[in-house]
Formats: C-alpha cells, structure tokens, sequence
C-alpha cells in the first residue's frame, strides 16, 4: 500500500516537472510567426466551429507550403473555448506570450471579444474580429486594436433588410409590416439590433425581437410566438446548434423558410444539411464569400496540405462555407504580417504592435486576391485606415437549395451613410464613457 | 514531534478563545499570509496571476459566503450565481453613476444589494426545507437571469447589454497589473476569511449549526429559526456579493450575465462540496480543485499523449478534461464525502503524533 502510494506521488510529482520542462524546450529554434487559434470543437457551436478552425489551421500550413511570409514559418497552437468568454480568456492569457509573442487573435465569439479588448492596449496585440465583435470598431480612430475586417453586424443587418427590401419592391413597401428577429441572447445576438431598428425608425416596419437563451436547443415557445404574430420576416441572428434548431422548428410551426434569413453566422452547411429538402428556400447573407469548392485556393490546399497527409480535419469538408472563413481569416491575418513586413523588414519576426500598424494599413488589391487563389472567392480592393477599421463592406445573399446554395442575389453594399453615422455616435458615447481620446491622423 | 503543545498555557480567557491557541498554527498562519502577500508576487508570473490566483481568491470567497449558508446553516442554495451577479451589477450602477465613490465603497455597497437580495429570497426557508428550498433559490437564480438582461438601466442602457470598467484604483493607487489586481483580492479575501471564521466560532455560528443538524430541537432549545436562517442568507449573500463584484470588476473587467448563470452556481456548489462542507479552509481547497484541475488537463493531456505516442486533438482535450473531471468529483465523493478538508484535518491529526504512530 505504502509503496503504490509512494510511485503515484513520484509519478505525479515527475509528470508536473516534466510539463514545466516541455513548455521551455520548445523555444529554441527559428523565429515563427504565432497565430493563436481560439477554437469551438466542442460544446453547442462545435459544428460550426470546427470547419473555421480547420480552414484557418490549412491556410496557415499553405502558407508555409508557399514558402512561408518571406521566409518566416507561421505556426498555429489552438485552445479550446467551447464559446465560453471565461476559458477564451484563459486562452488569451495562456498564449499570448508563446513561441516569440502572439501576432494576433481571433476569437470568433463576440463575448471573448468584449472581455478581451480592455487587456489589448496593455499586451501591444491586435485582435481581428473578421465579421463579428463590436460594430463600432469599425471607427479605428477610438478602436486602434481592434479589426472587425470585411463587415459587422451592422452591415449584416443592414444588407439583409435592403435585400428584403428589393425583394419586396423597395423600401415603402416595408411600411406597416413585421419583421422578426430570432437572435442568440448574449452581445452576439443583440449587436444586430440597432439597425434593424434604426431602419424600423426610418422606413415604419414593426420589430418584434426574439430572444433564444443559448444554448438554443429548446425554441418551441419562440415559434408558438412567430407563429401567433404572424411576421411578414424573420432574421436570424444565430450561431451553433441554434440555427438547426429554429429552421426545424419553422418546418414544423410551417413558417416560409424562403421569408427567413441569416446573418452570416446562421446559413452555412452545418445548419442546413441534415435537414436538406425541408429547408429549401432559407437564405443568408454572406460577408463576400460562401460555398468556395472550385477556387483555386481549395484546389491548392487539397493539393499541398491534404496530399501530404497534413490536412486539419476531413477533406469533405473544405470548400465549406465555414471552411473558407476561416481560410478568409488566415488570408487576413498573414497579410497584415506580410504588410508590416514591408515597412518593419522583410523576412523578419513582427511584434503584434508592427502587425497591428499592417492591419491598420492593408491594400489587398484583386490582383493579389488572385494571386493568394481567391478570385471569385473575393472581390478587392481592401483597403483599411485609421478611421476604416472594415476594409470593404461588399456582401451577396445565397439561398440553399436542397443540398447546396445559389448566389440569389447581387453584390450588395451596406448604406455607408446610415452605419457611419450609427458607429459614430456609438464609438463617441464610449470613448466619453471611458476616458479615450480619438487618435488624429497624425498619431495613427 | 513538532506539532505538539506542550508548554503552551492559556493565562487569560482571550488567548484561549483566540482563532490559533496552539503556536505552531499561529506562525505557520503567519507564514502563510506573509508567502502570500510576499512570496508570490516575487515567484509567479503575469499568467498564473490572470488565470489562476486570482480566479481561485475569488472563487474561494464566494465559497465561503455558499459554505455559511450550505455548510454551516444547511440551507441548500442553487442561487449562488444570481447573488453574485446581484453585488457586480449593483457595484457597477454605484461606481459609475455615483460621482468619485470609492472602489471599495463601491463593492461593498454591491454586497449590500445582494444581502437584501438574499434575505428576500431566503424568506422561503422559514417553510420550506432541503431539496424544495434549492428549487426555491433556482427560482432566485433564473429571476436575476432575466432581470439584467432585459431592464437595460442595471447595464446603463448599453446596446450589448454588458458592463465594462476601468481605472480602477484606491487611495492613489492604481489597480492596473495582474500583480496589484492579485495583491487587492488577496486583500479581501484573507479579511473576508478572517471575518467568517470568527462569525462561525461565535454564537450566531452555533446557532446556524444548531439549524443544520435539527432544527426542530433548536427551537425548543431557544434558537429562533427565523433570525438564524435569514442572518444566515445575509451574510452569505453579502460575501457571495462582494465575490461578484470583485470577480466582475478586477477578474472580468468586462462582463455579460452569462458569467454569472447556473453553471457559476452549480461550480460554487461542488467547490463547497468537494473542499468540504462547514469548513472555512475546505472553501480554498475546494476552489484551488475546481480551478487548477481543468488547466491543468488542458495541459498535461497533450503531453501524456505524447508519451504514448497518441496525438490528442484539442476537441478531444476538451472533452476529456470534462470526464475525467466528472470522474474525480465522483470519487472524491466516494472515497471523502466530507470532502478534501477532511484529508487536511487528517494530515493534521497525523502531523501531532508524527513521527510515532499508533
């Protein structure tokens, strides 16, 4: 007895030396560029989740196939969050100092992005919000850490009623009609909000909001409601298992599926296909990119990452819609890395503070999307800049079909003079709030 | 041989009713506060402040203030989340609409709130008993839910519905660094602990224990069961209100009523039930448990594998870390019901007749 408890506690005592040892080995090698993953593989939002994460993990190792950003590796350590703000924290902290410094985060949850902006400024690291976070990042001038790059939620929403609009024969036919909004109850779900009803304000549409406690898999109250009400529309503003849920529960209640539509969170494969015919005619807005599966940037990962055996996650999966934002979001990430290599010294290590004056100052023209391999996945230029945190506002709505998606619509862009004003006032109440001065042009 | 108190005589009524009699506890109480103010600060580094000092401090406190209640007074409470989601929103409307009010003011004002709390949804304990008055204090719990997620003014009518602070600071000094957040929750937490020890050695403690373990016959003894059961929510909510506040104020900064759901409840519950119920220094064990242990896998799994050879992929981590955290609640439970201060009791008991056993 005495001697098992004798090895148990040197096993232990051994196992805990050893972890501290194996952190410090890892160091001494080239100097990497480390990407943080903050990844959702399990919990409600694993389904959607996992592809990101797999797509960002690919591009990062495609990059490195190509040679790397002018020489320097990219390497990516992931942590678990399960969407939870406080363990995305404990990520954060974790990795933030690893492998030569974190260059960037992303934490694809809009509640790790709230508790992790005020610990930005104080570590020097950027965080790119690609789609989601805070709208009122969008203004850099008060937000210099963070990067809501290729759209918000705002525009999401912005976008979605225009659609709704055109659809409808303009914007007066709106008036006296309803329009739902099923959106996660957290920051997530309600960011969306403030536009629809500022648009409600301008153009007479009622809003009826709709909160869904996450995790979202009990919605029949929600859609007793819808049904009742009887609104011409519904947004939804959703994201994991939730999605799923409300669709079955609109095929059940008998609500139009094609009067229901995503944000870009709430409409890719994960939420649609098991369902399959029964939610034909759901549609959702898209920041630029949806299904990618013959670009040549997917052709390109298949070939150099998933051929050699070191693909993230199984092959059916990439072309995604998720898939490719996470491919999006790699893409942005290096970029940033590639441009403040250019003014901090090519081929050399970049501190999160040079990264953050590359994101600041990004100008990916199409002719290099085209090069990267996302021609007809994007549509440049994106150019950020002090005040423009955004870089482009350019988003299409798809609609699924049964098993796939159609494009079914153009290219829209967000009413830039509604949203501008909206993040103004909202990015001055919080600088007055918080004592932040806006930086002028000179101090960017 | 070192842990005897042979020698030490008590000459006055106080120094035999003091917390510490035996010298041996005093200095190594001492030592320990002194490692803590002192020591740490030279040996730790910025993340195990963040990520695991301070959460473990806090949690800790808001164990103590669930023990006094749950261990203590034996009333069963599931509402532990909402009171310490009571004391950071009711902190938070203090510190910002109340012009230049002290930090402190401020939290304990949000304590305050919560003991108010407390004592209205404690009024069903006077009826009600066991498993029913945890139902009762969900109801607490799923009330508080809603209320600051939808009465905007508690979050100052902000579009997200979070509440955010800075510049935090007392007396000139700024609570900027992970080191001073640490040095400040350590703060509250040893006068906090300090406070609950003394109320459960004194007579409002034996009455709480006089409650738990039959309450009919501390009634016909004179105990009245009112007044004890409701100080009993008091001043546990109080504590667990002051551990809000603090853990949305110095550990969040920024904060949604998620943080303070039905899982922070059910966390706070195991923490006193595995350190150990009706324990004050089970509270630390307990916390140091619940939050070391899912880091610690997180960290460890990966390495394990590597050693047999097995890559663990991070989904496969974290689903792991929840059985196997499962798992070691139940054992615990199994093989120490009284939780983990009993294993410390009994390493005590064994260390005073060290090195001769019987």
């Amino acid at each position: 007895m005495k001697l098992r408890q004798l090895a148990l506690s040197a096993a232990l005592a051994l196992a805990a030396a050893a972890t501290a040892l194996s952190t410090g080995l890892a160091m001494a090698q080239a100097p990497v560029q480390f990407f943080p993953s903050l990844t959702g593989r399990t919990g409600a939002v694993a389904p959607n989740a996992t592809p990101f994460a797999n797509g960002f993990a690919d591009y990062m190792k495609l990059v490195n196939a190509r040679g790397g950003i002018n020489g320097v590796q990219t390497m990516v350590e992931e942590c678990e969050t399960a969407y939870a703000t406080d363990r995305g924290v404990e990520c954060y902290e974790r990795l933030k100092g690893r492998h030569g410094g974190a260059t960037v985060f992303q934490p694809l949850s809009t509640g790790i992005t709230f508790a992790l902006m005020p610990r930005l400024a104080a570590d020097k690291i950027p965080m790119i919000t690609s789609g989601y976070g805070r709208s009122d990042t969008a203004d850099g001038s008060i937000f210099p850490w963070v990067f809501p790059l290729l759209g918000h939620y705002w525009i999401a929403g912005d976008v979605v009623l225009q659609h709704i609009a055109n659809k409808s024969g303009g914007w007066a036919s709106l008036r006296g009609k309803t329009v739902a909004v099923v959106y996660h109850d957290s920051p997530f779900g309600r960011e969306v909000l403030p536009i629809v009803q500022r648009r409600a304000e301008m153009h007479g549409f009622q809003v009826l909001a709709l909160p869904v406690p996450p995790p979202g898999v009990e919605q029949r109250a929600v859609w007793l409601q819808i049904r009742q009400q009887r609104p011409d529309f519904v947004i939804m503003q959703t994201w994991g298992v939730m999605t799923a849920t409300a669709i079955r529960q609109a095929v059940a209640t008998g609500f139009p599926r094609e009067r229901m539509f995503g944000t870009w969170w709430s409409g890719a494969e994960p939420d649609l296909r098991d369902i399959g015919a029964d939610a034909r005619g759901y549609n959702a807005v898209m920041m630029q990119h949806g299904q990618a599966r013959d670009s040549e940037v997917v052709r390109q990962i298949l070939a150099q990452v998933h051929e050699r055996g070191q693909g993230t996650g199984p092959r059916t999966e990439v072309g995604d819609v998720l898939y490719m934002r996470g491919v999006v979001g790699a893409m942005l990430a290096v970029e940033g890395v590639f441009r403040a290599q250019e003014r901090f010294g090519r081929g050399r290590h970049v501190s999160g503070e040079q990264a953050r004056w590359g994101y600041e100052n990004l100008n990916i023209t199409q002719a290099r999307l085209d090069e990267l391999g996302f021609a007809g996945v994007l549509r440049g230029p994106i150019v950020t800049s002090c005040r423009n945190h955004v870089g482009t506002a350019l988003t299409r709505i798809h609609t699924w079909n049964g098993t796939g998606f159609d494009w079914s619509s153009d290219w829209l862009q967000a009413d830039m003079n509604v949203i501008t004003r909206m993040i103004t006032a909202s990015s001055e109440s919080f600088a007055r709030d918080n004592n932040v001065t806006r930086r002028t042009e000179a101090g960017c | 041989m070192f842990y005897r108190e042979n020698g030490q005589f008590q000459t006055t009524y106080q120094a035999d009713q003091q917390i510490f009699p035996v010298r041996q506890d005093r200095l190594a109480i001492l030592a320990l506060i002194a490692f803590a103010f002192v020591g740490v600060p030279l040996l730790a580094d910025e993340y195990l402040f963040r990520a695991i000092l301070v959460p473990f401090l806090i949690l800790a406190l808001a164990a103590i203030g669930v023990n006094v209640l749950v261990g203590y007074c034996g009333q069963i409470s599931l509402g532990s989340g909402a009171f310490m989601a009571v004391g950071a929103y009711m902190a938070y409307n203090v510190f910002i609409r109340v012009a230049d009010v002290p930090l402190i003011v401020a939290l304990l004002a949000g304590g305050l709130s919560a003991m108010l709390a407390g004592i209205a949804f404690g009024i069903p304990s006077l009826r009600v008993k066991g498993l029913y008055l945890a139902v009762a204090t969900l109801a607490a719990q799923f009330f508080f839910d809603w209320l600051f997620v939808r009465v905007p003014w508690f979050t100052n009518y902000s579009p997200a519905g979070t509440a955010e602070v800075s510049n935090l600071g007392m007396l000139g000094w700024s609570i900027d660094t992970p080191l001073d957040k640490y040095l400040f929750v350590l703060g509250f937490v040893v006068v906090f602990a300090w406070l609950a020890k003394n109320l459960v050695r004194g007579p409002i403690g034996r009455e709480w224990m006089a409650i738990r373990d039959m309450d009919v016959a501390a009634a016909v003894i004179g105990i009245r069961p009112m007044y004890a059961k409701l100080t009993a929510f008091a001043i546990s909510s109080f504590i667990v209100g002051v551990a809000g506040a603090l853990w949305a104020f110095i550990h969040l900064g920024s904060w949604e009523p998620l943080a303070f759901d039905i899982n922070r409840s059910f966390q706070l519950l195991f923490i006193v039930i595995i350190g150990g119920l009706g324990s004050i220094t089970g509270c630390f064990f307990g916390a140091a448990f619940i939050v070391i242990t899912p880091i610690a896998l997180n960290q460890m799994l990966p390495w394990l594998g590597s050693l047999a050879g097995v890559r663990i992929s991070t989904a496969m981590v974290g689903h792991a870390e929840l059985m196997i955290f499962g798992a070691l609640i139940v054992w615990f439970l199994i093989k120490e019901p009284h939780g983990l201060a009993r294993y410390w009791s009994i390493t005590r008991h064994k260390l005073r007749l060290w090195p001769f056993p019987h």
